[in-house]
């Protein structure tokens, strides 16, 4: 599980009953509710990345794991690791009185396939974090939010004491189409880390289709008979 | 295995035979077995009464609704919260404040499928409301986009 990275929230002295959103005592009614996926490999800074902007405490949330994929790749390379639940730690920002946008870190390995098709039913994109001392450890993830069409951005966590390498390097080294955004960032960052969810959200309104009665792509074509 | 490789040239033949063979090598305990376990996963994520729970959907309980009892017009036996299940009562209670379905499973240390079969059931007996996520479903349309885009440019 992903217990290396949760000692770095910046809330960590809060209880999620750290007072209810204003939102959340009128049950008249509920805020529009969205969400960005968090993908990337154990240990690459999934939860820092959402401690550094959600107004609560990162929840942890667990799934049993099945065995089947046990064995499959090897969770003793980072230490204290779990083989028998997922977690999956989350975050949340009220955006607006009436709208909330929650971000879901999810472990980046094949095995869990079956938590992201439930995962990104409905959301933005994902952010693939990177590391570049295991940069193999994102290739599921990239591999599969290119074939599912979810529009995605990759940043690449810089960790201290490690070689700061450039977005067009990691972009090669990836094999990333020129149009997906790369960033170097800081996970710890606050200010980083919204850089990273604008230019995520900007990318899913690049590839997003046109607005109704406004032109689009495929409006040229004149297929439809009717 | 067999009959592949007694027809290596025919290409089409092999996928009909490999069809032809599911429903005499597996179909029956498949059957069974899908009928026992897996009708919540055959409802993609709906419950009964269509209820749609992704991790992020808002659930609810107004405080008028019992939280200990079904409700009177509450579908017969069968679901689990209908047995007044601890953890049931608990989602009531912990539903008091608006939350989303994985802050339920996240508090109350509850996996997440589990609880969503329990949110389910709740609200298929009207002791929980499942909130719309206000906004069309599937990917985010780009009023919703723009909305979040300038939410994040205030923080």
């Amino acid at each position: 599980m992903d217990y290396a990275d949760s000692d770095t929230s910046p809330h960590a002295s809060a209880g999620e009953e750290e007072g209810a959103a204003s939102w959340q005592t009128d049950l008249s009614r509920a805020p529009a509710a969205t969400k960005i996926v968090i993908a990337g490999g154990f240990g690459v800074g999934k939860t820092t990345f959402v401690g550094s902007v959600s107004e609560i405490t990162p929840l942890r949330t667990e799934a049993v794991m099945t065995s089947a994929g046990e064995g499959v790749d090897d969770p003793a390379e980072v230490p204290g690791k779990s083989t028998t639940t997922v977690a999956m730690d989350f975050g949340r920002i009220t955006l607006e009185a009436d709208l909330v946008l929650y971000l879901f870190g999810t472990p980046g390995q094949k095995r869990f396939w079956f938590m992201w098709d439930d995962l990104v039913r409905g959301a933005i994109g994902a952010v693939v974090m990177v590391d570049t001392r295991r940069l193999t450890d994102c290739f599921p993830a990239l591999d599969y939010f290119e074939s599912g069409g979810l529009p995605y951005v990759v940043a690449v966590n810089h960790f201290e004491g490690t070689p700061r390498h450039e977005a067009e390097a990691v972009r090669e080294a990836l094999a990333l189409a020129p149009d997906v955004p790369v960033l170097i960032m800081d996970a710890r960052q606050r200010i980083s880390v919204v850089e990273t969810l604008l230019t995520l959200v900007g990318r899913a309104l690049e590839v997003s289709p046109g607005l109704p009665g406004a032109p689009s792509v495929r409006a040229g074509h004149g297929v439809n008979p009717a | 295995m067999t009959t592949a490789a007694a027809a290596p040239p025919a290409p089409r033949r092999v996928p009909a035979r490999a069809r032809a063979a599911v429903p005499r090598q597996g179909g029956g305990p498949a059957i069974r077995r899908s009928a026992r376990v897996r009708p919540y996963s055959l409802t993609g994520g709906r419950t009964r009464f269509g209820h749609v729970l992704l991790v992020e959907t808002f659930v609810g309980a107004p405080a008028a609704s019992p939280g200990a009892e079904p409700g009177p017009d509450a579908p017969g036996p069968g679901g689990l919260a209908s047995r007044v299940l601890p953890e049931a009562r608990a989602i009531v209670g912990l539903c008091r404040r608006l939350r989303s379905v994985a802050e339920v499973a996240a508090l109350l240390k509850m996996p997440l499928g589990v609880v969503r079969v329990l949110i389910g059931d709740l609200a298929d007996q009207g002791r929980i409301r499942v909130y719309g996520s206000g906004h069309t479903p599937g990917r985010p349309d780009r009023a919703l986009l723009e909305r979040v885009l300038s939410g994040l440019r205030r923080l």
